[in-house]
């Protein structure tokens, strides 16, 4: 039974909400224009918002100076690598958490949660030695493990929350029939925790991407992803501020993409367990 | 099991193979201008060494600063040649970290390096890393405001006449402000302005028994100075100004004066960056009162190599080409003679289209070898270093009080205060860390 | 019976995440409680000797830590804040009936996909600058003086950047929430006469009411470590303005190589943090687990 809306109604909200998205939107709309600019007109007063002289110098010169590629590759490989390996490891815990609780499940929950509170600088110089000895230093494969680590409270968290949602009871009559625990988990629990699955994965490619205090501490220049990449064009010296905005660009371009083609699937599922 | 091999099949399936050739460098360096032309003339080092491959890493100055101590205080060799700062090298060529520097190869000038900078990165006289180029400081002012405001810079200005001329320069209607100095926290930002400054009063860090200073009225006089003038005459937020943020500034024109570090003068002249670069003058680093220090600021960025590097002998291949006379030539032939990195080398100042193409040349050469970091300012200290403080513990200490005068500046604190505040953190950290040591 | 199998085979499901984390926690946190009892500074090797709890006693005393304890709470309460009625305010809206929904969710969910350190870089020099920041030009535009954000309010622009970030991660569980609650009720209260306001307080608030315990939690836990924006923003600064706990141990570790003072910083952190942990249970208990 919809409401009627009326058409002013809907025009006044829909006023409301552009402006302020577009206010939202803005810093990133702002970065992108910047990096179209020369380094002269970024900072011109008063500043020009789309008539200027466009130029695609400033991606030039990043591309000249920086492996924009590698750095690229680096952050894929890392950030789909950890979401996959922790999406393999905390499946089984969180159905396990979800669908045979025991007293405690709750308080593991709640600890695996409170490892994410160290201050991660608190913990570098025993990873890092760590690291050293293992030869796991500047390796794809040592971000790769550090950043599982440091995601994993979220994904089996986010996943029981979303288990817990799927009722019980079809899980039994699974069981009546006799299905095995594995084709339970492959038949009857999958597919109905897709969308849960699927948001979890999405919401930790987002994080592993953007994550930058390990990555850039653990890497030098093989597995340096694109955190490292932006670091060195942070503040050089003379006007920088457009190909700073380049280089922005660059990096967050790809997330941002894929973060909006799949919007739908993130918000599927991205619930935490808030909706009843 | 299945998890198992599930789980060792994906971590070794996204190993990283180590298939790199026995002789690749891996150079950690900083983004600033000079580094970034050195790693674009990349194809003339490996043409002229055929079999050395070089990998890039490039970072921001505190970024790179943390990895490459990290990396060499644990031994983790990720680096071949490190770019590191004067404070660095003497502290890490005590400890034994760095490989000294006796294979450059014959051809390579050690005597045409100057003195100074060349005291700054050798122990023991021997050299723990090849300067790239060096800095000191001096005064870079618009000429045209000058004559607009009827003023004349003497050529060896007293801090007087700079807090005058900047006043009257100052028109916040225009955005135009008599004077940008540092005011960002850090040792090596606003640290390095005020601590020269400091030594130009006649102030010091420590006295001879490492007990902190600042409760001395040398450096109330300088700080109340600093303060003062910039709240008349300076930018805008210049407590979140830094060496970056001033140079930008001075560019699109808004500074009278601009007192910092000399290299900051190819960029200022530079009429494709600076809309100034036909207007820019410069002067020594003003002293105070009858005092004759021009404050001691000595800098220079330098190319080492960490000890226990199986590949002492292409780095150091590589070092000699990077810092030596050919390397200047190299520049001075693709992007002109004032993009020559400076500083470094007695020959550059008396090279005649160095000179020509180089306004600077002779004030910045005359600024270097004013500077002595032996003895910084008139009283004595039990330490080295002009605008720093050369021992391990001055990063942390020099940040910390960094941030107490960059409060006092954006107006958070009194001077008194502040100056109390470094006071006791000072005094703290060194007995934390059991000074005076014998 | 099957219960049995059940209980086993979960706790063998359950044993690769905890024995993981388990170590993830316990080996880092081993070897940190034990630097935390030791002089070592990274850039003095050699000199290791056990200090007993002196690095404990400087983290303590340190002027700086009692502001960066206020900063941390400030900090989290700040954006929570913000991000919390900014996000119910944000979902209200987009849950109306608007022309071009898609995109305006689109732009509102942005700022979720920015690298912390690109966030700060831009909001601070393209920004928030003073001289060639775009709110002063604004502001100069207007006729004001411009602010200097990152010296006169610095703890506060830095949660006006942090907020921006976050934003969008609270709407879209708000908005999740709301899109759930029944239309039928809320048509219900309508009829029975109740206003806006009412309905928004009686209906919609108590039914969002584990959406925005979501939301504290998670931002909480990344909110405790926020260390990007204060490095490139402010230092810190001016003084100690806008030092958080975090950032007060990464200058131990990084600025001072103070491993031994770091290490105790980290612990204190961590104590601090599972204090935080402990309310923040009840809380959940309370809302999460109905």
């Amino acid at each position: 039974m919809a409401r009627k809306v009326s058409t002013r109604r809907k025009l006044v909200m829909s006023a409301i909400a552009w402006t302020l998205g577009i206010l939202i939107f803005f810093p990133i709309l702002w970065t992108v224009l910047t990096s179209f600019k020369t380094e002269a007109e970024a900072v011109a007063s008063p500043p020009s918002f789309l008539f200027f002289h466009w130029t695609t110098e400033n991606y030039a010169q990043v591309q000249e100076r920086s492996d924009y590629f590698l750095h690229f590759m680096n952050s894929v490989v890392v950030s789909l690598g950890s979401t996959f390996l922790g999406l393999l490891i905390a499946i089984p815990a969180a159905w396990a958490m979800a669908f045979s609780p025991t007293k405690r499940t709750k308080d593991v929950l709640m600890w695996m949660l409170s490892t994410k509170m160290m201050p991660p600088v608190g913990a570098l110089i025993p990873i890092y030695l760590i690291f050293r000895d293992g030869g796991l230093l500047d390796t794809r494969t040592g971000l790769v493990i550090v950043l599982t680590l440091i995601n994993l409270p979220i994904i089996v968290w986010m996943l029981y929350t979303y288990f817990k949602e799927i009722p019980g009871e079809i899980l039994e009559a699974a069981r009546m029939d006799g299905a095995s625990l594995i084709k339970e988990i492959i038949y009857v629990l999958t597919p109905m925790a897709i969308p849960g699955i699927a948001s979890t994965l999405l919401l930790n490619i987002i994080l592993s991407w953007n994550e930058a205090f390990w990555t850039l501490n653990l890497s030098a220049s093989k597995a340096a992803p694109l955190t490292a990449f932006i670091a060195s064009y942070s503040s050089p010296e003379g006007l920088f501020y457009a190909k700073l905005s380049a280089a922005s660009t660059m990096a967050i371009a790809p997330i941002l993409i894929m973060g909006w083609f799949s919007q739908k699937q993130l918000v599927r599922g991205l619930t935490f367990g808030a909706v009843k | 099991m299945t998890l198992k091999t599930i789980l060792l099949g994906a971590v070794s399936a996204l190993a990283f193979s180590g298939l790199a050739s026995a002789e690749t460098l891996t150079i950690a360096t900083v983004n600033n201008g000079d580094m970034i032309r050195m790693q674009k003339l990349t194809d003339d080092f490996k043409a002229k060494n055929p079999g050395i491959d070089l990998e890039w890493v490039t970072l921001e100055e505190n970024v790179l600063r943390q990895r490459v101590t990290t990396d060499i205080a644990t031994k983790s060799g990720q680096y071949d040649i490190m770019t590191i700062g004067t404070y660095e090298v003497p502290i890490w060529a005590k400890q034994g970290w760095l490989l000294p520097l006796d294979n450059l190869g014959a051809k390579y000038d050690q005597a045409d390096l100057l003195p100074a900078i060349k005291d700054a990165v050798s122990v023991d006289g021997k050299l723990y890393a090849a300067p790239f180029y060096g800095e000191s400081a001096m005064i870079m002012y618009r000429k045209d405001l000058f004559d607009k405001a009827g003023l004349k810079m003497p050529e060896n200005p007293k801090w007087d006449f700079i807090a005058d001329a900047a006043r009257k320069i100052t028109d916040k209607g225009t955005e135009t402000y008599g004077i940008c100095l540092r005011g960002k926290a850090g040792w090596g930002e606003n640290m390095a302005f005020i601590t020269a400054l400091a030594n130009s009063f006649g102030g010091r860090w420590f006295d001879e028994n490492w007990k902190a200073q600042f409760d001395q009225p040398e450096w109330k006089q300088a700080l109340s100075f600093y303060v003062n003038l910039m709240k008349d005459a300076g930018p805008p937020g210049a407590s979140s100004n830094g060496f970056n943020e001033n140079l930008a500034l001075f560019q699109t024109g808004k500074c009278g004066m601009w007192i910092d570090a000399t290299v900051a003068a190819s960029f200022v002249s530079n009429p494709k960056e600076s809309k100034v670069a036909d207007k820019v003058g410069y002067a020594l680093f003003p002293t105070s009162g009858e005092l004759t220090n021009h404050g001691n600021w000595l800098w220079a960025w330098n190319l080492g190599v960490p000890a226990g590097t199986k590949k002492a002998e292409a780095a150091q291949k590589f070092i000699s080409w990077a810092t030596d006379k050919a390397y200047s030539e190299l520049v001075a032939s693709k992007d002109g003679w004032a993009n020559v990195p400076p500083g470094t080398r007695t020959s550059l100042y008396t090279n005649a289209e160095y000179q020509k193409a180089a306004p600077f040349a002779a004030m910045t050469e005359k600024a270097m070898t004013a500077a002595n970091t032996a003895k910084p300012t008139v009283k004595p200290v039990p330490y080295t270093g002009g605008q720093f403080v050369a021992i391990p513990e001055f990063q942390g200490i020099g940040t910390a009080v960094g941030q107490q005068f960059s409060a006092a500046l954006a107006g958070q604190m009194t001077v008194d205060q502040a100056l109390q505040g470094a006071q006791q953190l000072t005094s703290r950290e060194m007995a934390k860390a059991g000074y005076p040591k014998k | 019976m099957a219960t049995t199998h059940t209980h086993s085979a979960a706790r063998l499901m359950m044993a690769p995440s905890v024995i993981l984390l388990f170590a993830w926690m316990a080996v880092p946190l081993g070897m940190t409680i034990y630097f935390s009892f030791l002089r070592y500074n990274l850039l003095m090797p050699g000199m290791e000797e056990y200090t007993g709890f002196l690095n404990y006693q400087y983290f303590l005393t340190d002027p700086a830590f009692f502001a960066a304890l206020t900063n941390t709470l400030l900090l989290v309460g700040g954006v929570l804040a913000i991000t919390i009625v900014g996000g119910i305010a944000f979902a209200l809206l987009l849950d109306q009936p608007i022309f071009g929904q898609g995109i305006v969710r689109i732009l509102v969910i942005a700022p979720f996909f920015v690298m912390p350190t690109v966030s700060a870089l831009v909001w601070k020099n393209m920004f928030m600058n003073p001289v060639n920041g775009l709110f002063a030009w604004i502001s100069r535009s207007l006729g004001f003086a411009p602010v200097d954000f990152l010296a006169s309010i610095p703890l506060l622009s830095i949660i006006i950047i942090v907020a921006w970030q976050w934003l969008p991660f609270a709407t879209l569980i708000m908005l999740t929430a709301l899109q759930s609650l029944d239309e039928e009720q809320k048509d219900a209260a309508e009829m029975d006469g109740a206003g806006a306001v009412s309905r928004f307080i009686y209906i919609v608030l108590p039914h969002m009411a584990r959406a925005i315990t979501v939301v504290i939690l998670i931002e909480t836990i990344f909110l405790l470590s926020v260390f990007a924006e204060i490095l490139v923003t402010t230092n810190g600064g001016p003084g100690t303005a806008s030092t958080n706990l975090t950032y007060l141990v990464y200058a131990q570790a990084l600025l001072q190589f103070d491993i031994g003072g770091a290490s105790a910083g980290g612990i204190v952190a961590v104590i601090l943090a599972n204090i935080v942990a402990i309310f923040l249970v009840r809380l959940i208990g309370k809302n999460l687990e109905a």
